[in-house]
Parts: structure tokens; sequence; C-alpha cells
């Protein structure tokens, strides 16, 4: 957790109080809506199909307890009782008033949250592993550095008005919880061999219409340098990035076209000049960073306390249990995932109610801290493995004891149709029907480990074509139609998924998804053999079969 | 459009001057990169007065740099208050080639871009709507704290506290 200090709550209220003059002139018509709208953006504020939805940025996904108090509190005050996580560590409120905006902003200003970047053609929140500090194996904390990217990023002179988005995302582990391959910028946090803390530092991944993994740019730059170097990157990508076509605005386009070495080159010759210069980054600055980090002090506990051996008599805990609770790095502790994919709801929405319930439960036990995934979930990060009972209760009475993390059912999906302006599609509908038919828990354990996502239109906010089985909502004759692929992954080993075949209508994509679960049931090697290795060893043949013979 | 320097609006010196039209004999001019390109050797040779160049933001700022320490002037262009390579362009030529001149933002420069203009190291406004340029001196004062260090000097929060922790420690 960083605690702001008195610098961070001046600028915060400083962009509430902007933005405050900002609305006063729209709603006088002092500025018109196209001025407007790259102030609202620049704000994290959309023009939806049916209202203002409101983005707030939960930077590196580390929430304390009074700040998800105060989200319910927005929630309720100012919406319609409830909050949708996203996949980049932001929640959105969907049915905002413009005239309220400014108030709602001044209310988590309070608590140090804020909407900055959220959305427009700048520099988004900085996202990380939402178990970084607590993760077992991790190199180092890598929330020191995206807070050091967070405040680089924020409110930059130079690279506010770039030629589109930009997203950076930073992993410490082996294992990547933070899609970073898929990032506009990935950095990867390692040590060099005389121990020195650097980052592999990764370019151009992005999905959308034209989807890229991103390449490696640069094998080891120093942590003191990381800033610069992101400058760098940024200073070519500001220049010489396209403006004239928003589809091939990305730096993912320029990488592309320039090709890697020519990019590097570029990036490298700018760096060059100013690596020395203000961006340098003295240990002083670091540690400055590092000590407003909270850390809770964690007790010598047992591995196995008798709590846990007697709860394990209960087939629903243990179903529970072996689903959501992960390995901390303190013994005696636990990280434990909190499912905001009930069967039959949109994934990834919350009410106030449960927000107030999870804020209680995590000052109870996990020190006051909530943590927010890209898979739309939120996690405990800090849970005696004797309370896990009790948690599990507290859970279970707000609706949230879910087992299906990382199941079929745990479906990663926007919007889509129901909200946003942009989609072709329907997604929430779609996920909604297949968590239906995939209810039944112990089929679900069975299949292991499957990720669906759902994007609603070509712009992927659900990470479609990095889904193990991907959907994709798209239009055809007004007609909803849906195009599936197989074997993608978002990971370490992140590639794209492929096409099975022609799209399908609406009504035939849980029947789809169904009948893809069944073949690869019939077709793994054994039953530890995930979808997406079996898809890997296979390829999407068999599968294509399956689905198409009676279609 | 009103001109605002040094927190004020003020009369522009510079007489614009097309790439076809005659040089006037005295007074501060103002020529396209075009022209500019065309007969530099002229322009900076000329005795009547001073001379400043509008530089398009597609344009490398490098084709510049040879005749900087001859310039007045340099207007960058902002054809839409969402293109941003100018801001590039700006801090390229005060951070790293030394311009001491008037870098003046002209296009669709609007107040809300006005904090950002300055710490790019613009200091001179050629402002689209008189109310913005009207609230010029009272915008700028928005922001009194800045994440990240840039060319203007202003110090940025990592270093501030920095400061107000050496400050802390030498008063105990």
């Amino acid at each position: 957790m960083y605690a702001y200090d008195e610098i961070d709550r001046t600028l915060v209220n400083e962009r509430v109080a902007e933005f405050r003059d900002q609305v006063k002139r729209r709603l006088s018509g002092e500025l018109s809506e196209d001025e407007f709208k790259m102030l609202r953006l620049q704000n994290g504020v959309y023009l939806q199909l049916h209202a203002y939805m409101y983005r707030i940025a939960i930077p590196y996904g580390t929430l304390a307890s009074n700040q998800l108090r105060r989200l319910a509190h927005v929630a309720r005050r100012y919406d319609r009782g409830y909050g949708h996580f996203t996949t980049r560590q932001n929640i959105q409120f969907n049915w905002i008033k413009l005239a309220e905006l400014p108030d709602a902003m001044a209310d988590l200003a309070e608590v140090g949250i804020q909407s900055m970047q959220t959305s427009g053609n700048n520099m988004r929140n900085v996202t990380s592993d939402q178990w970084a500090g607590v993760a077992p194996g991790e190199v180092e904390d890598p929330r020191i550095w995206a807070e050091l990217l967070r405040q680089f990023t924020t409110l930059h002179p130079e690279f506010s008005f770039l030629p589109r988005k930009f997203k950076i995302a930073i992993t410490a582990s082996e294992h990547d919880r933070a899609a970073i391959k898929i990032h506009d910028i990935g950095l990867r946090l390692l040590k060099n061999e005389q121990g020195e803390t650097g980052f592999e530092v990764l370019v151009g991944g992005g999905l959308g219409r034209s989807p890229f993994i991103a390449k490696t740019i640069k094998p080891f730059v120093h942590g003191h340098d990381i800033l610069s170097y992101v400058e760098a990157i940024l200073r070519v990508y500001n220049q010489y990035g396209r403006r004239d076509n928003i589809y091939k605005a990305r730096i993912k386009i320029l990488v592309h076209e320039l090709g890697i070495e020519k990019f590097a080159a570029e990036v490298e010759e700018e760096w060059q000049q100013i690596r020395e210069g203000v961006l340098k980054l003295d240990q002083d600055i670091i540690e400055d960073i590092r000590s407003r980090f909270f850390y809770p002090a964690y007790e010598a506990l047992p591995a196995m306390p008798d709590e846990l051996k007697q709860a394990a008599h209960d087939a629903t805990f243990e179903a529970w249990r072996k689903n959501s609770v992960f390995p901390h790095k303190a013994q005696g502790y636990a990280i434990v995932v909190v499912s905001l994919k009930p069967v039959g709801k949109p994934p990834g929405d919350a009410t106030a109610d449960q927000m107030d319930a999870l804020a209680d439960i995590a000052d109870k036990y996990s020190f006051g801290e909530i943590r927010v995934g890209h898979e739309q979930n939120l996690a405990l990060p800090h849970v005696k493995k004797r309370d896990l009972p009790a948690v599990w209760k507290a859970l279970e009475a707000i609706g949230l004891a879910i087992p299906n993390v990382n199941l079929v059912s745990d479906i990663i999906a926007c919007p889509g149709l129901d909200y946003c302006s942009l989609a072709n599609a329907r997604s929430i509908p779609i996920a909604q029907e297949i968590t239906r038919r995939f209810a039944n828990h112990d089929t679900a354990n069975l299949i292991g480990r499957l990720h669906i996502n759902i994007s609603g239109c070509i712009n992927a906010c659900g990470h479609h074509h990095v889904g193990h089985i991907g959907i994709l909502g798209v239009e055809k004759n007004n007609e909803e139609f849906y195009q599936i692929t197989i074997g993608g992954r978002a990971d370490e080993g992140a590639v794209l998924g492929t096409l099975i075949g022609p799209a399908v209508p609406y009504a035939e994509v849980a029947d789809v998804v169904e009948d893809i679960v069944e073949a690869y049931l019939a077709l793994r090697a054994h039953p530890e053999e995930l979808f997406v290795d079996t898809v890997t060893r296979l390829g999407v043949e068999p599968f294509r079969e399956r689905v198409y013979a009676t279609r | 459009m009103p001109l605002v320097k040094g927190g004020h609006i003020i009369a522009d010196e510079f007489v614009r001057v097309t790439d076809d039209a005659e040089l006037p004999a005295q007074g501060a001019i103002l020529v396209s990169e075009t022209r500019f390109l065309a007969g530099s050797d002229t322009l900076v040779s000329r005795a009547g007065g001073k001379l400043g160049v509008i530089w398009p933001n597609n344009r490398d700022i490098d084709d510049l740099v040879p005749y900087l320490d001859r310039l007045a002037l340099v207007a960058l262009v902002f054809p839409s208050f969402r293109d941003g390579r100018a801001y590039t362009q700006a801090r390229l030529l005060r951070e790293r080639h030394g311009f001491r001149g008037e870098l003046r933002a002209t296009g669709q420069v609007l107040r809300d871009q006005f904090v950002f203009m300055l710490r790019a190291g613009f200091d001179a406004f050629d402002v689209k709507k008189q109310a913005d340029a009207e609230a010029f001196s009272e915008t700028v004062k928005r922001y009194s704290v800045f994440y990240q260090p840039a060319g203007d000097g202003r110090i940025s929060a990592l270093h501030q506290r920095l400061q107000q922790r050496h400050a802390e420690s030498a008063g105990l």
C-alpha cells in the first residue's frame, strides 16, 4: 500500500478543481463537446450508450479498505449501487451524471484515489501483478517501480497528447500475472549478474484490430535508468507514431512498420542523449518511494493450523479452498482470490454492499488490504491460514465464496453492447449463459483451468485474442455473430488464439463452447493436460471438426 | 488571435510574410518553413529586423538546428489540440539545443493546455479564444506540484520530498 503525502494530495485536489472548472465551462456552453471530450477523457469520463461512464484507476491493483468503502459510497451516492472491475485494474461506474462528477471525484480524492488518464491518448494506469509483494519467489516488489512510473506518467507535459493510448505493465514473477506481453510497454523485473535491479523491456504488444505480442527491445535496463528509457520510447513514439488513422496509431504499428531493430536503434539514440539527465533515479529516491509502502508485520504461524485441518471435513469449504486459496511468501499466510464471477451475473461487477462487506473482511483478516486483478477478480493478500474458514463464511454471507477461480466460468468480458457505444454485439449475456451451462462445480473442476475471454467488438477490451477460448462479437447484416478462437494465452508464454471457423450466431455461442470443451475432454492426453496445452499439441483441426461437423 | 507573452496579452511585433509576398524592409518578420529553407541565407542576413519561422510538427527539428542562433522566434504548430508532436519539438529545442529565443505555440491553443505548454518550454501563446487568453494568469496557477522533471526548472515531487526530508533532518 502506497500512502499519499501532502504532495500527492495537493496534486489530486488541484486536478479536481481543474475538472470542476472544465465541467462548469461545458455546462455553460463555453466549451464545445469536441473540446470538452478530450478533457473529460483525460479524467476517465466516457459517454456511453445510456449515460456517462466514469473509470477510476486502482494503480497496480492495490486498494485499502477505506478506499474500497469510498468506491461503495460513490456507487451508492452517484450511481446505481454497483461498480464494474475492468481488465486493467480500474473500476467503472456506468450511470453517473456529468454535473455530479466533480463531487464524486472530490470524494475519491479524499482517500487518495483518482481517475487521471484512465482514458484518452495518454499514458494509462500502470498495472502490475495483483499478488505483488506477497507472491512466493518474486524478484522484488514491482509496485515500487509501478509507483515511480505512475508519478512519472501523471500529467506528463510532453506525452499527454500521444497518437493513441499507451499502457505499461510490470511483473516481477516468473509466472506473468500482469499480461505484460500484450502491453505497449511490458517490464519484467530481474536482477543482473551483479545483483542489481533492472528490467527486460518489451514493446509493441497490444490486441485490438491488429493484435501483436510485445517484442524485447532491450534485455536489461538498469532500474536507475528506467524512467529515461521509457521517456526515450515515448519520445520516438510521439514524434513518429501514426496520426492519420486511429487504427494504426498504437506503438505496435510503429514497431511493426519500422521493425524492432530499427525502432530499438531510434530509441537507443534518443536514450543516450538523456540517460544521464534529470530522470536518473538516485537510490535515495527509490528508497523514499519504497518507504511509503506499507508492509504488514507477519507473525510466525504454523503452515497447517488446526482450524484448517478441522474445516477440511467440510466438502464445500474444501472445494472453495482448493480453488481460491494460493500460496503466500510468509508461512502460515495465504492469498485468497475472491471471484466476481457468480453464475448468471455480469463478470467483474460488485455491489456497494459487497464492497463495504469486503472492506470489513479485509480489515479483520487481511491488514485492511484488497487487490484487483486483470481477470476482474479481487484478492485478500494477507490472510492467516487459521482464519480461512472464517473468511470463507464471511465471503459466503455476501455471495462471494464462488469456487470458480481459473475455471471455465471465470470469464473475462467487456461491457459489450449492453453499455458500450463502440460494441457490435453483447458480451455479458454470452458470459452469463456460459456460466449457467457450466454451473456444476464438479464438471467445471473436471475440465480444469480454462480461460474464456469475450469482447463485444474488435477493440478487444475482453482480450479475446489471448483467451484459451476467445469470443469476439461482430455484426453481420444487423445481427450479432461471434468468431471463436482457441489456444490463446496472456501469460509469459503469450500467444494469439487461432480462429476455428466461420462466425456463429448469438444463440449458438454457448453450444459451441460446450462442443469445444467436450472435444477437449475426449482429446486430452491425461486429466492434468490443460485445455490450452491440448490445443497446442493437436492444433485447432480436431476442435474445428467437432464444432462444425453438425453446423 | 490574441498573443500572450509574459502572462499578458500583447501586440505581436512579428509580421507574417506569406511565401510569395515581398519582404518588408523594416520590422520583425515571421515566415513559413518552406520560405525559410528556400532562402535562409538571405533571410538570416536581412538587416531590417528580427526573424521568426513557423516550423511544422511533422518535420524533424534537426533541420532547423543549424539556424537557431539567428532566429528570434520559432513558432510551433498544434493543428489540432489532440496532436502533441510540438511538445516534443519544444522540449528538444529548449533542453537539447539550448534555444533561448521566443518559442510560440500556434494553432489550436486552448486554456487547458497552457500548463503543459509552459512546462515543455513555450513562452508565447497564440491563443485561439479571447476568454482563454484573458484567463491565462489564473490558469497557469492551477498546479503547484509536478510529478516529473522537465526542462522548465520546476522541481519534481520526487526531489521535493527528498529536500523536505533533508530539511527536516537538518532541523533536528
